[in-house]
C-alpha cells in the first residue's frame, strides 16, 4: 500500500497536448475514481502512472518515489483491463500465477497465493478452464485476481465494468468495493459512468477536455458543484439548466418566469446566470412555475415527468405517483434552498 | 358441395410422409454435401486423376511415344540401388530442412521487427514483398548472374575489396552450388513466413503485452510466454506451406543449375522431371515423383498434429 502524488501532470503527442497539468493527491489507502467523459484523459493518465505512457511534464510519485523514469515492472503495481487482457492460452490459474511465476516465486508459495486469490473471489472450481471457457463477470474477476496475486502497492482499474451488462455491472461493482475495504490497497478506477464513480469512490475526480474540473468525495459533488460542467455530468438525470437574469431576489427567464432563490447569493442584480435544479427538487405546489407535461415515465418506485418550464425541456421526479397526462398544465416548484447558481459566461458556481 | 369437397380432397397429399429422396433433398446434413459436390468433382478431376495417374505410371514402364505395362514394383527397386536417386533424396531433405529453418528464423525476425512501430512502416513492408512477386525464373536468372563464375557481382566486389583473389566458383563447386540455390531459395522464400507472421502478430491484442510488461515480463519473456504460444497454430500453418513448396521445388533449381554440377543439386523434383521428361522414361521418373509422397504426407501429419484446436481455442467448456 502506498500513496500515490499526481503533480502537474502533462501528456502531449506532437503538438497536440491532452493532458494540461493535473495533480491529483492521493492517500493511501484510498479508493480515487477518475471520472469524465470519452476523450478527456482520464485513461492516458491512468496508463501514465502504470508506466504504459510517458510522461511529458510533471511528476507521478507511488509512495515517496518520483516513478516518471521507473520501469512498469518496478513500480509495484496492479492494472485491470478494459478487455481483461487475459493470456487465452493458459489456464485462471497460469493466469494468476504468470507475474509470480516471472519473479521466481517458488511453486508451494505461487499455489497458495493463487488459491488465496481464488478464494477470495470465488474462482476455485475455475483453476483449470482458459478465459474462452468462462462468462465475462468470471473473466473480469481473473483479471482482478491476476491482480490481487500480485498484492501490489496500488490497483489501477481501466474501465473494468464497460463489457458487462448492466445486471452484471451492479454486481461486480459492489464486488470491487467490497474488495477494497477487505485488502484496503489504494485504488485508482477509470470510468466514464458517473454512478459507478458516486458508489465507489472515497474521492472523485472529475475531469474534462484534460483538465480537472473538480475533485471532492462523492457527495460532496453532488451538493456542491463547482462549475456547471460537474452539476451536468454527476448526477442522473442531469441537473436541469435554465438561464435567465438576476433580478430583485429571484432569477427571472427571457419567458418572464420567476425562479425562487433561497440561500443563493443574489449579488449582482442584472447578472446573467444559469439557473441548475436536480430533477428530484421539484415539488407540485400553486405557487410553483407554470410548466406543461410532455411525456410521463412511472418506473414504479417514482414517476420522472419531462415538461416544458419557460420554455425549456426539464425533468422532475417525484416519489409520489402522480397521474399526469401530456399536454397537462401543472405547477412545478423548486427547492429553493438546494438550487444552483451559475454564471452564465464561465459556468462557474456563484 | 359435392366438387368442392372434392378438390379438397384431392389437394390432401401435401400431407402424405416425403419420399426418402425428398427428405435426402431437403434434409440440412445433406445440404452440405450437395454444395460440396462440385467442389469435389473439380478436386478429382484436375488433382486426383493426374495423381492417381502419376502413382499409376510408376508402376509401368512407359516411355514418351511408347504405352508400357505393368511392371509391378520394377521401377522402385531400381531406384533403391540409384546412387544419383539417393544423392537427389539427401539433397531434397538438406534442401528443404535448412531452407525452411532459415526461413522461418529470418520470417519471424522480420515479422517481429515490421510489428513495431518505425518510419516508413508500409514502404518497408512493400520492399519485403518483393522477392515473393518476382516470377521465380527472373529471379532465378538475376541469381544465375550473381552467381555467374566470370561476371557475378559478388567475387567482382569481394575481389575489389582485396578479400579474395579469383572468382567463387558459386555453381560449379557441388557445395559452393547446394549453398547458392539455398539462399536463393531462402530469398524467395521469406516474405510469404514474414507476411503472413506477421498478419497472425497483428491479431494479438496490445493489451496482452502491457498486461505482462505489468506482470514483470522482459521483452524476451513476452515473447516466449505470450507471442510465441499465441502465434504457434499460425506458424504451423505457415511452415506447413512453406516445407511443401520448399520441398516439392523445381523451377529455380532448374533455372541456375538443373542439377548440376554432377548432381549436387538434384532434388527429386528436378530428378523425376530430368528422367521422365529428357530421358523419355516415363515409369521411372513417375516412380520418382511418387517417392517424394511418403514425405510430403509425413509433413502435412506433423503440422496436422500441430494444427489440431487445442484447448485453449474452443469456444465450449471442457466439463
Amino acid at each position: 500500500m502506498a500513496s500515490v502524488d499526481i503533480k502537474d501532470v502533462r501528456k502531449s503527442y506532437g503538438p497536440v497536448e491532452v493532458l494540461h497539468g493535473v495533480s491529483v493527491p492521493i492517500k493511501n489507502g484510498e479508493f480515487v475514481v477518475l471520472v469524465g467523459p470519452s476523450g478527456c484523459g482520464k485513461s492516458t493518465l491512468l496508463r501514465m502512472i502504470a508506466g504504459l505512457e510517458s510522461i511529458t511534464g510533471g511528476t507521478v510519485s507511488i509512495g515517496d518515489r518520483v516513478v516518471n523514469n521507473i520501469h512498469p515492472k518496478e513500480r509495484d503495481i496492479a492494472m485491470v483491463f478494459q478487455n481483461y487482457a487475459l493470456y487465452p492460452h493458459m489456464t485462471v490459474e497460469d493466469n494468476m500465477a504468470f507475474s509470480l511465476k516471472l519473479k521466481g516465486t517458488d511453486k508451494a508459495t505461487i499455489k497458495a497465493q493463487v488459491d488465496k486469490a481464488a478464494g477470495i473471489l470465488g474462482l476455485g472450481k475455475l483453476l483449470d478452464r482458459y478465459p474462452r471457457q468462462l462468462s465475462g463477470g468470471q473473466r473480469q474477476r481473473v483479471a482482478m485476481g491476476r491482480a490481487i496475486v500480485r498484492d501490489p502497492q496500488v490497483f489501477l482499474f481501466d474501465e473494468p465494468l464497460s463489457n458487462l451488462d448492466a445486471k452484471l455491472r451492479v454486481a461486480m461493482r459492489a464486488e470491487i468495493k467490497e474488495l477494497h475495504q477487505r485488502l484496503k490497497t489504494t485504488t485508482i478506477y477509470v470510468t466514464h459512468d458517473q454512478i459507478e464513480a458516486m458508489t465507489m469512490a472515497d474521492k472523485i475526480v472529475v475531469m474534462h477536455d484534460g483538465d480537472i474540473e473538480q475533485i471532492g468525495a462523492p457527495l460532496d459533488l453532488y451538493d456542491h458543484p463547482q462549475n456547471q460542467f460537474v452539476a451536468g455530468f454527476i448526477g442522473s438525470p442531469s441537473m436541469n439548466f435554465i438561464p435567465g437574469t438576476l433580478k430583485g431576489g429571484v432569477v427571472e427567464t427571457a419567458s418572464g418566469a420567476k425562479l425562487p432563490l433561497g440561500k443563493a447569493s443574489t449579488a449582482g442584480e442584472g447578472r446573467a446566470v444559469t439557473y441548475g435544479v436536480r430533477p428530484e427538487h421539484f415539488t407540485i405546489a400553486d405557487d410553483g412555475v407554470d410548466a406543461e407535461v410532455i411525456v410521463v415515465e412511472p418506473t414504479g418506485s417514482e414517476t420522472q415527468l419531462v415538461a416544458k418550464m419557460a420554455g425549456h425541456d426539464i425533468v422532475a421526479i417525484f416519489r409520489e405517483r402522480y397521474d399526469f397526462k401530456p399536454g397537462q398544465k401543472v405547477k412545478l416548484k423548486p427547492q429553493a434552498d438546494v438550487v444552483h447558481l451559475f454564471d452564465k459566461e464561465s459556468g462557474k458556481r456563484i | 358441395m359435392t366438387d368442392v369437397t372434392l378438390v379438397r380432397e384431392t389437394a390432401r397429399p401435401a400431407m402424405r410422409e416425403p419420399t426418402q429422396w425428398e427428405r435426402l433433398r431437403s434434409n440440412r446434413d445433406w445440404l452440405g454435401f450437395w454444395f460440396m459436390v462440385p467442389a469435389m468433382g473439380i478436386l478429382t478431376l484436375f488433382l486426383g486423376y493426374p495423381l492417381f495417374l502419376g502413382v499409376w505410371l510408376s508402376f509401368t514402364d512407359t516411355k514418351i511415344g511408347r504405352a508400357g505395362k505393368f511392371i509391378g514394383l520394377e521401377n522402385y527397386e531400381w531406384l533403391l540401388d540409384d546412387r544419383i536417386f539417393w544423392l537427389s533424396v539427401t539433397n531434397t531433405l538438406i534442401y528443404t530442412i535448412v531452407a525452411s529453418a532459415a526461413k522461418f528464423a529470418i520470417g519471424l525476425y522480420l515479422a517481429l521487427l515490421l510489428n513495431k512501430h518505425m518510419p516508413f512502416k508500409a514502404i518497408i513492408r512493400a520492399i519485403v514483398l518483393i522477392p515473393f512477386i518476382v516470377p521465380t525464373v527472373l529471379s532465378a536468372i538475376a541469381f544465375w548472374w550473381i552467381y555467374d563464375s566470370q561476371f557475378s557481382i559478388i567475387s567482382w566486389a569481394l575481389r575489389k575489396a582485396g578479400w579474395i583473389t579469383t572468382n567463387i566458383n558459386f555453381l560449379g563447386d557441388p557445395w559452393n552450388a547446394r549453398w547458392a540455390t539455398i539462399f536463393a531459395n531462402v530469398w524467395r522464400g521469406i516474405p510469404f513466413v514474414a507476411i503472413t507472421l506477421l498478419a497472425g502478430l497483428q491479431t494479438v491484442s496490445p493489451s496482452l503485452y502491457e498486461a505482462a510488461t505489468l506482470d514483470g515480463a522482459s521483452g524476451w519473456q513476452r515473447f516466449r510466454y505470450i507471442t510465441y504460444p499465441i502465434l504457434t497454430p499460425i506458424i504451423a500453418v505457415v511452415m506447413t506451406f512453406s516445407v511443401l513448396f520448399t520441398f516439392t521445388d523445381f523451377q529455380l533449381i532448374w533455372a541456375l543449375t538443373r542439377g548440376g554440377p554432377v548432381n549436387a543439386t538434384h532434388l527429386m523434383a528436378t530428378l523425376s522431371y530430368q528422367r521422365a521428361i529428357l530421358g523419355g522414361n516415363m515409369g521411372e521418373g513417375a516412380a520418382i515423383a511418387t517417392a517424394m509422397i511418403p514425405f510430403l504426407l509425413f509433413a502435412v501429419l506433423v503440422s496436422w498434429f500441430g494444427l489440431q484446436r487445442r484447448k485453449w481455442q474452443q469456444g465450449v467448456g471442457n466439463d
